[in-house]
């Protein structure tokens, strides 16, 4: 638990063979598990020479889909690293009674549950979204590529990076014990003097660049991209709330990485921003990370609305009810998610004013909230709704979302989150919204948007069991939590006493067994879709009878998306172009203009990763190396005019002709 | 409103018989006050949240593909009314939890002396009541009672339906001050101090706990608070000072090393200003008093000289936890220590006037103005 004192050598700084964490079993089995894993993939690449494919197709493209279904199998990948975490934590907490200290010493212990915060948060949801935005915003509406096809390759590659930090941190060194949003002072170098909030902070800032470029980079795209007679008032609702969300990740993030500023300040050189002594104040610290964190939930969340409003009129085959209002309610919850930080803290003592105003604040939210849950309902009524699988998960999340909405605004009233704050109701709120908002969304978004991007639908039956398990395995992992709250059990405990609360920990440990087979059902699907791909081929590009304009191209769209831009007259404008007879142009081609595939993304954001590694480890040799070369090649990288390219309209006539042919054999 | 709440806490009790929660059945009357919130504000919602899943459900099932019968209008998608409704609806329930939220807010602020004993009983003049000091130490709690002179490590004791009043401050990094039968939780913060005014209704023996997470020991920061008669409270009293026990710095400064699973302490004696001095992160008689520093700066420093202070000021790192070593060089401590005076630049060092005014002047006790040789003189 102590580690000895580490000397720090000028060639290693502190890293050491000390750092290999070879006394705990499970990180050696782990480490073991991941490393055979990774032989397999890479000698099966070689074996295949799928190097250079890999290379060409994937890591060096630029083609705003292709990076969308990187950020996703990211965002998948580290879900089952979180979900580890997660199922370890309950395990934990399901034997740890009595005199039992569980399987895991509390040094581990904290480091799972903080991992498991900023894994969940930055590393799944986060990549998630980001992925869906890519992939389907530009085709929402009718655009090519974003706005910079580069800066999103770069972003891409630097929210790996980050990840990448993260998991080293698992078998070099350790990661920080301290929560997922590291309150100083515990997380400052007096009381953390290890590496692990380095770790942190350096993954988060790495990945902080890419989330805030891809930012910059959706908001112009909808703003300057949008196909001819597109306004703002004809946007399909999932692009709304991707404007919206990406107005809050500009505008926020930099709040997180002025305060891991301030923080790697006080830990590298000695400053007092956030220290106990020499003037420095926590509670500012306190205040930065949630003016980023709240609007951060609802970076994640908007989207997921976005994602429920689409499918709920597509399998309604009803158009939206009140289009205008869900998009006020978009604008308003967008500008109000700036106002409620407080509420994170009420127990700091701030005075019964300032948490009033933040407590009502809070409860405002749960208006154009409530507004949109009721369009949804509205849309369903009269409506034909078919119970396909997003569906299945839209009318999961109105359920469940209500009830998490609820006890949410419940801890928006001050005197009552002074008994519920940091206790296990806590934590079963935020998992409700989160795994019922935002989790339900990403599966019915996979479920609705896998057939575009892969040109097959999912398989049903396994989607089914998915869902079943996912929905009632989250109301047994967290009902019990809301009880365990009510009873006074507080957060982030290693172990427990009072052995009345041991059976709701075991129910909550099965729970999570079943949440384990919704998502094992989920990868099977996956694997079952892509055997049975032929008979669950999609050939027409619309397999719901879709809405929105990336329903009229194929499935899965050519490099260049739209052979002609479309034009807009309504809303729903592809149900609209349907509609009106809408004939797909066979001959007219004209060459394409589009971005050419670059290395600089990937190498920079490889260098970042060096630099962060060797600023964790002090080694200051390679830090100051890595960070010359970062500029330097993003300078060097700028002298590359090869930029883009023609798609010769023959190539152009080819893929449509292709597609003729496929659309008269499935009629 | 009394068969409101009964009637609302009849079916949670029912679903929940046999499991002892404590939130919604507490034994002080701060925390009685809380759930009612609770309740009240969950009927609140539930007016909406029920119909909403209702109605959810019901859509559903009734607007189902396979039900032919149900009407179909692919085209309806807005009304006037209905948009009002729906925007209405919640916030006329926002209207009413807001009234309450800021009402409750106001009246339940931890900061506000009690105006009551329990809901029935108002607080008679001259009840004076019990003043506690509370310490979150790595990874333990210390209890001062500043009026009776003792002190306690890891348990609590207070008569019933005597108001008390604590003031909580921490040793190192951020706790959270909680005894879920008593009241809700405050922060406890290092050089900060945060304040809970409560009442014990019942007597019995509840679960006291950091309820912010604050290190490896967090799990075991546990106490029990024993809510005892007057007499019972006496004799509790009695037996502390029986222990003949007494905390003084020295001992407070070996008391506040990180320990877990701290066995209970009493002490019979504690030294004056001891709340006070840890407070201001000066137990330590080396180190310079926070306050003081403050008050210095608040009138306008003292320029270069006033370096010399600055290391007397420095608090966190004696505290380092684990064995690692911080990192060699302080850039921020380079520049300012006296000891290291940047180059071809002497730090002038101020000494005391000969009539003895020093930061104290302000009326402060010598104890905590003890500071950094040669520091902490008022500018002239």
């Amino acid at each position: 638990m102590t580690p000895s004192p580490v000397e720090e050598s000028v060639l290693f700084g502190r890293l050491s063979l000390n750092a290999l964490p070879l006394h705990e079993p499970i990180l050696v089995a782990t480490f073991a598990a991941v490393a055979i894993g990774g032989v397999a993939v890479i000698g099966a690449l070689t074996y295949h020479r799928l190097w250079g494919w890999l290379w060409r197709e994937w890591l060096t493209s630029i083609d705003h889909k292709k990076i969308g279904i990187m950020y996703v199998i990211l965002g998948l990948v580290m879900l089952l690293r979180g979900f580890a975490d997660a199922i370890m934590m309950r395990l934990q907490q399901a034997i740890a009674f009595g005199g039992s200290e569980g399987y895991l010493p509390p040094h581990h212990y904290d480091q799972i549950f903080t991992a498991h915060g900023v894994i969940m948060i930055f590393f799944v949801a986060m990549p998630l979204i980001t992925g869906f935005m890519n992939y389907i915003v530009p085709l929402q509406i009718g655009a090519r590529d974003v706005a910079f096809p580069f800066l999103n390759n770069f972003s891409f590659w630097m929210t790996t990076s980050g990840a990448v930090l993260v998991m080293a941190s698992l078998f070099v060194g350790e990661f920080a014990a301290t929560g997922w949003l590291a309150y100083p002072p515990l997380s400052g170098i007096a009381y953390s003097p290890g590496v692990g909030v380095d770790y942190y902070i350096w993954a988060l800032q790495i990945a902080g660049v890419g989330t805030l470029l891809s930012g910059v980079n959706l908001i112009a795209t909808i703003v300057k991209m949008r196909a001819p007679g597109m306004s703002m008032m004809r946007l399909p609702v999932f692009t709304w709330t991707a404007l919206c969300s990406n107005v809050l990740i500009v505008a926020s993030f930099p709040v997180l990485t002025a305060a891991l500023a301030l923080l790697s300040l006080d830990r590298y050189v000695g400053t007092a921003f956030f220290t106990n002594d020499f003037g420095g104040s926590a509670m500012m610290y306190v205040n930065l990370i949630w003016i980023w964190g709240h609007p951060e939930v609802y970076i994640l969340i908007l989207p997921a609305f976005g994602i429920f409003s689409e499918v709920v009129a597509t399998y309604c085959g009803k158009r939206l009810f009140g289009y205008a209002s869900m998009v006020y309610a978009t604008v308003v919850i967008t500008i109000l998610s700036y106002l409620v930080w407080l509420h994170h803290f009420f127990t700091m003592g701030s005075g019964a004013s300032v948490n009033s105003f933040f407590g009502i604040t809070t409860m405002i939210i749960s208006i154009p909230t409530g507004a949109k849950i009721f369009n949804w309902l509205f849309t369903m009524y009269r409506g034909r709704i078919r119970f396909e699988l997003p569906m299945m998960w839209t009318v999961s999340f109105m359920v469940t979302f209500v009830i998490g909405g609820m006890t949410g605004v419940l801890l928006a009233v001050p005197p009552a989150d002074f008994v519920l704050h940091n206790s296990l109701f806590l934590i079963a709120h935020f998992h409700n919204v989160i795994i019922g908002g935002v989790l339900f969304g990403l599966f019915a978004g996979i479920a609705y948007w896998f057939p575009k991007v892969t040109g097959f639908k999912l398989d049903e039956f396994w989607g089914r069991i998915s869902f079943w398990c996912w929905t009632i395995g989250f109301y047994v992992a967290f009902m019990p939590l809301y009880v365990l709250g009510l009873m006074g059990v507080t957060r982030r405990m290693s172990r427990f006493e009072d052995p009345s609360l041991q059976i709701f920990f075991v129910i909550a440990a099965f729970g999570a067994v079943l949440i384990a087979g919704g998502i094992a059902s989920f990868l099977i699907q996956l694997v079952v879709s892509f055997r049975k791909r032929e008979q669950l081929k999609d050939t027409t590009g619309d397999p719901w009878d879709g809405r929105t304009l990336e329903w009229s191209t194929s499935s899965p769209p050519p490099a260049y998306n739209f052979a002609f831009t479309p034009v807009v007259h309504d809303l729903d404008a592809w149900h609209d172009m349907k509609k009106r007879g809408y004939v797909r142009p066979t001959d007219g081609f004209m060459p394409i203009h589009m971005p050419k595939n670059t290395w600089a993304g990937i190498v920079l954001s490889g260098v970042s990763l060096i630099c962060g590694f060797a600023l964790v480890w002090h080694i200051w040799w390679l830090a100051a190396a890595s960070f010359a070369a970062l500029v330097s090649l993003a300078i060097i990288h700028t002298f590359n005019y090869a930029r883009d390219f023609h798609i010769p309209a023959a190539d152009v006539t080819a893929t449509e002709a292709e597609r003729t042919k496929l659309l008269a054999a499935g009629a | 409103m009394r068969t409101l709440r009964t009637l609302a806490v009849l079916p949670l009790l029912l679903l929940l018989a046999g499991c002892d929660m404590v939130v919604m059945s507490p034994s002080g009357d701060i925390a009685a006050q809380q759930r009612d919130l609770i309740v009240i504000s969950t009927l609140l919602m539930l007016l909406i949240i029920v119909p909403v899943i209702a109605l959810t459900l019901l859509f559903a099932w009734r607007y189902r593909a396979s039900n032919k019968e149900a009407t179909y209008d692919p085209d309806w998608h807005h009304s006037t009314q209905l948009e009002v409704v729906i925007w209405a609806a919640p916030l006329v329930i926002i209207i009413a939890l807001g009234a309450i939220t800021w009402t409750s807010t106001h009246l339940l602020d931890p900061y506000r002396p009690l105006g009551r004993i329990d809901e029935n009983r108002p607080l008679s003049e001259g009840v004076k009541p019990l003043e506690v000091r509370a310490v979150a130490l790595d990874w333990k709690w210390l209890f001062i009672y500043p009026d009776l002179g003792v002190a306690t490590v890891n348990e609590l004791a207070a008569p019933v339906d005597t108001p008390i009043n604590f003031r909580i401050t921490s040793s190192t990094v951020m706790n959270s001050f909680f005894i879920p039968a008593l009241a809700g939780q405050i922060y406890a913060m290092a050089g900060m101090e945060t304040k809970l005014h409560a009442v014990i209704n019942k007597p019995g023996v509840y679960d006291g706990f950091s309820a912010n997470y604050s290190g490896a020991g967090f799990s075991d920061m546990r106490f029990k608070f024993h809510g005892v008669d007057q007499a019972g409270f006496d004799a509790w009293v009695a037996k502390a000072r029986e222990s003949g026990q007494t905390l003084d710095r020295a001992g407070y400064l070996e008391l506040e090393k990180p320990s877990v699973r701290e066995p209970v302490k009493l002490y019979a004696n504690v030294e004056n200003e001891l709340f006070d001095a840890i407070l201001n992160m000066c137990v330590d008689t080396q180190k310079m008093c926070m306050k003081d520093m403050m008050r210095i700066d608040a009138q306008g420093g003292m320029g270069k000289a006033g370096l010399g202070n600055v290391f007397a000021l420095q608090y966190d790192k004696p505290r380092t936890r684990g064995g690692h070593t911080a990192p060699p060089k302080r850039f921020i401590a380079a520049v300012c220590t006296p000891e290291a005076p940047r180059d071809g630049e002497t730090v002038e060092r101020v000494t005391p006037r000969p009539d003895g005014r020093r930061a104290s002047a302000a009326g402060l006790p010598a104890a905590q103005t003890a500071m950094a040789p040669g520091a902490a003189v008022l500018p002239e």
